[in-house]
C-alpha cells in the first residue's frame, strides 16, 4: 500500500520540512544527481531546435487561448468524446471525483485496478479512497511502483522516485517481491518489475489513467509515457477510467504539433518519449469496451478567476522548473508538503488549496528566474510567486495596519517588476548591487546570503541563499549570441 | 452513468464557474477566429533534401539501438528473414492486412484475429507496417488500419519489427500531424525507440513493459 499522500492541509510548513530534508545528505545527493542528468539532456535536445523560442511562444498562446474559451472547448470535447462512445463525467472537487471513480470501478465488477502514473490521481489521493472501498490499486509505472511498495510518496512530477538510489530500490523490491537474490544493476531491478507487473496487466480488468491532453476537436485523449505500462493500462483492460483536470484540454489535433515537441524535450530530455497514445472513445476491436472520462475542477476555476494567477493553468507538467530550481535541488520534493513540488508546486498548491493552506510555499523560492527560463509554455513563475506572496500578506493582515503594509507594498512593487521583462532585468542587475551588504563568502569563495529582510527571512532562517551570479543567464546568453557563439 | 441530479449540476456548476471567471460564455465562432490568430512561427516543414532526411531518421533510430536497414521494394521478404534470423525469433504475430509478399518462408506468422493478451504474450515478436515516420525525432506512427492493427499487438510481444515505406517519412512533427489530421480519430500510437525507463538513477534501461527490441526496415 502506498503511504498517506502528501496533504497540504496537514503537512508541516516548507521551512520546517526543508530543514529536515537538508539534513538528509543521501536524499540531497540522489536529487542532485538526477536533476543534473535531466538538465544536461534537456539542454542538449533543446539546443538542437532552432525554433525553440517560437515553439514556446506558440505553446503559451495555445494554452492562453484555451483558458479564455475553456467552457467552449470542454463542451466540444464532451460532445465529441460522447459521440465516439466515451462517457463524460464532471466533478466539482476531489471528493466528487473520488466518488465517481470508486463508483465506476465497482460497476466494472473488479476489486483491482491497474494505474498509470498520474499526478491528478495523487492530487485527489485516489489510492486511499480505492483502498477504503476494498479496491486494490496497482501502480504500474516503475517509479510509482517503487513509491507504492516502499510506502513512500512521490517527490517529482515526472520522475517521482528520483530521491531513491538503486540500493534503496533493491531493498524495497527484495522485501516486497520476495526476491532475496535480486541483483542491484538497474536492469535487474527493471526486469523484476516487468515480471511482477506483467501478470497484473494480463489479469486485471479495469484501468485508471490521467491524461496529458484532451483534444476538443476530436474528443480524443493523449497520454505520453516511456515504459509501455501506460499502453498496457489503456489497451488491455475491459474498462478504462481517465481522470483529468479541466485545464488539460487543447483546441485542436494540430495543436499537438507544438505540445508534443515542447513536452518530451522539457520533461525527460528526449526528442520524443518512447510512446504517445491517442485514442478516441471506444473501438470494438481495439482496447477497452467501456471508457469514462472524469473532468475535474478542484479549484482550477478559482485559479482561472485570478487574473495574475491564471497562467498557472497553462502548465503541461513537464517538471523542467523543478529540475532547474536551486531550492528544489537542495530540499527534494517532500518538503513542499504537496504532490506538486518545486516552482510549479509553489504556485499551484496554495491556489489549489484556495490559499487556505500551504501559505509558506510562495516563499520557497529564491526568485532567481531559472524556472521561467526553462518553462516550455513561458509561465512567469516568479511573477505568480510575488502575486501570491502579496495575497498571503493580505490574508494574514486583513484589518491590521502598520508594518505589514510596508511588506505588502513592497510585494506590489516586486509584482510590477516581474510583469515586465525590461524591469525584471534591471532589477536583477540592481539586486546584485543591493544584496552586497548581505553576502558573506564561504571557504570556497562562493557568496552566500545568511539573512534576508522581512518575510523573505522565513526562507533564510533555515537556509543560506547563494548570492546572485555575477552575470545573469540572459546577459550571458545575449553576449554569447552577439559574439556569434 | 445516467445524468442524475447531482452529476448534472456538477457540469452546470463547473461551466458556470468558468464563465464567471472569464466574464461570460465563450462564443464558438469567436474561438475559431482567435485560434487562427495563434502565432505559429516555428518550422512547419523540413528543409533537408530527401537523402539527408533519411540519414537523420536512421541516425535517430540507431540512437535508441534499433537496427535499421534499407531495402528495395522487391526485396522486403529477404530483409525480413535476415532481420528475424539475427534476432533469433521464429514465431511472429502479424496484423490483418499485412502484405503477404513481405512474409518470408521458414518462420511462423500468425495473423491476429482478436488474440487474447495472454496469447500475444506467447509470441517472440510482432511485425507491422507504419502510417509514417518522423525523421527529426526517430518516431514511427502506427494506427489501427490494415497492416498495423490493434494497439495491444505491438505492445505485448518482446520484439517489434516495423516496415516503413520511404514515401511515408517526413522530417518534422508538424508535417506528421498534418498528414494524420484526416485520420485523427483512429487509435494512434507514436513509437520512438523501444520501451525504456530512466526511473533508476536516471540510467536509461530498455524494455520495462513494452517491447525491448525495435528494428526498422525502410522500403524504397
Ligand atoms: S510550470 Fe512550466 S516548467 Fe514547470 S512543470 Fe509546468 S510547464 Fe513545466
Amino acid at each position: 500500500m502506498s503511504g498517506v499522500g502528501l496533504d497540504p492541509r496537514t503537512a508541516p510548513t516548507f521551512p520546517m520540512a526543508a530543514k529536515t530534508m537538508l539534513g538528509d545528505t543521501q536524499l540531497r545527493k540522489n536529487v542532485r544527481h538526477a536533476t543534473d542528468v535531466i538538465q544536461a539532456k534537456r539542454a542538449r535536445v533543446v539546443a538542437e531546435m532552432p525554433d525553440w523560442q517560437q515553439l514556446r511562444e506558440a505553446g503559451k498562446q495555445i494554452r492562453q487561448h484555451t483558458m479564455e474559451h475553456l467552457d467552449f472547448y470542454l463542451e466540444e470535447f464532451e460532445a465529441n468524446c460522447t459521440r465516439a462512445g466515451g462517457v463524460v463525467h464532471w466533478a466539482r472537487d476531489a471528493e466528487e471525483a473520488r466518488r465517481i471513480i470508486v463508483g465506476l470501478v465497482k460497476a466494472s465488477g473488479s476489486d483491482e485496478v491497474i494505474k498509470i502514473k498520474s499526478m491528478t490521481t495523487e492530487e485527489i489521493q485516489l489510492n486511499s479512497a480505492l483502498e477504503a472501498a476494498g479496491i486494490h490499486p496497482f501502480e504500474t509505472d516503475l517509479a510509482e511502483l517503487i513509491i507504492q511498495l516502499g510506502e513512500d510518496r512521490p517527490s517529482h512530477i515526472v520522475v517521482p522516485a528520483l530521491h531513491k538510489n538503486r540500493q534503496q530500490i533493491r531493498e524495497i523490491f527484495q522485501k516486497k517481491m520476495n526476491l532475496p537474490e535480486l541483483g542491484e544493476r538497474p536492469q535487474d531491478l527493471a526486469d523484476a518489475a516487468r515480471m511482477f507487473l506483467r501478470e497484473k496487466f494480463l489479469r486485471v480488468k479495469t484501468g485508471v489513467s490521467g491524461a496529458n491532453f484532451l483534444i476538443a476537436e476530436t474528443g480524443g485523449v493523449c497520454v505520453v509515457e516511456s515504459e509501455g505500462n501506460g499502453r498496457m493500462c489503456l489497451t488491455l483492460p475491459e474498462t478504462l477510467i481517465t481522470v483529468a483536470g479541466i485545464d488539460k484540454v487543447v483546441p485542436r489535433f494540430q495543436d499537438l504539433e507544438v505540445l508534443l515537441q515542447l513536452l518530451p524535450r522539457s520533461a525527460t530530455g528526449e526528442r520524443m518519449n518512447p510512446y504517445n497514445s491517442i485514442w478516441t472513445g471506444v473501438n470494438a476491436a481495439d482496447g477497452p469496451r467501456t471508457f469514462h472520462v472524469v473532468l475535474m475542477d478542484n479549484a482550477r476555476t478559482e485559479i482561472l478567476a485570478d487574473e495574475e494567477g491564471r497562467q498557472t493553468l497553462n502548465c503541461i507538467r513537464c517538471a523542467a522548473c523543478q529540475n532547474a530550481c536551486p531550492v528544489y535541488r537542495q530540499t527534494g520534493g517532500h518538503a513542499y508538503g504537496s504532490v506538486y513540488a518545486g516552482p510549479i508546486g509553489a504556485i499551484l498548491t496554495p491556489q489549489l488549496q484556495e490559499m487556505k493552506h500551504a501559505q509558506s510555499l510562495p516563499y520557497a523560492s529564491s526568485l532567481c528566474g531559472a524556472c521561467y527560463e526553462v518553462c516550455p509554455v513561458k509561465i512567469n513563475i516568479p511573477e505568480v510567486l510575488i502575486h501570491l506572496r502579496n495575497k498571503v500578506v493580505k490574508q494574514n493582515t486583513a484589518g491590521v495596519a502598520g508594518f505589514f503594509d510596508v511588506e505588502a507594498s513592497a510585494m506590489k512593487a516586486m509584482a510590477m517588476i516581474f510583469r515586465s521583462e525590461r524591469r525584471f532585468r534591471a532589477a536583477q542587475r540592481l539586486g546584485r548591487v543591493a544584496e552586497g551588504p548581505l553576502v558573506h563568502k564561504d571557504g570556497r569563495g562562493e557568496g552566500w546570503i545568511g539573512w534576508l529582510p522581512g518575510m523573505l527571512g522565513g526562507w533564510t532562517q533555515v537556509r543560506d541563499l547563494q548570492e546572485m551570479p555575477k552575470e545573469t543567464f540572459r546577459d550571458w546568453w545575449e553576449k554569447r549570441a552577439a559574439n556569434g557563439r | 452513468m445516467g445524468v442524475d441530479g447531482s452529476a448534472g449540476s456538477a457540469r452546470a456548476e463547473v461551466l458556470r464557474r468558468i464563465r464567471a471567471a472569464n466574464g461570460g460564455a465563450a462564443d464558438g465562432v469567436a474561438a475559431r477566429v482567435a485560434w487562427e490568430g495563434v502565432t505559429r512561427e516555428y518550422r512547419r516543414s523540413g528543409t533537408r533534401v530527401r537523402e539527408l532526411m533519411l540519414e537523420l531518421l536512421e541516425d535517430r533510430l540507431r540512437d535508441y539501438d534499433a537496427t535499421v536497414v534499407r531495402t528495395a521494394g522487391g526485396d522486403v521478404a529477404r530483409s525480413v528473414a535476415r532481420m528475424l534470423a539475427e534476432r533469433g525469433v521464429t514465431r511472429m504475430v502479424v496484423p490483418v492486412g499485412l502484405r503477404a509478399e513481405w512474409l518470408p518462408s521458414g518462420f511462423e506468422f500468425v495473423v491476429d484475429e482478436g488474440l487474447s493478451a495472454g496469447e500475444l504474450n506467447g509470441f517472440d515478436g510482432v511485425m507491422t507496417g507504419a502510417t509514417l515516420a518522423i525523421a527529426e525525432t526517430g518516431t514511427v506512427v502506427l494506427q489501427n488500419v490494415a497492416g498495423q492493427g490493434r494497439r495491444a499487438v505491438t505492445l505485448v510481444p518482446d520484439y517489434h519489427l516495423c516496415l516503413v515505406r520511404l514515401d511515408d517519412v517526413v522530417e518534422t512533427v508538424p508535417e506528421a500531424m498534418a498528414r494524420l489530421q484526416g485520420t485523427a480519430e483512429l487509435a494512434t500510437t507514436f513509437v520512438s525507440g523501444p520501451s525504456a525507463t530512466a526511473d533508476i538513477e536516471m540510467t536509461r534501461i530498455k524494455g520495462v513493459h513494452g517491447p525491448r527490441f525495435l528494428d526498422v526496415i525502410l522500403i524504397d
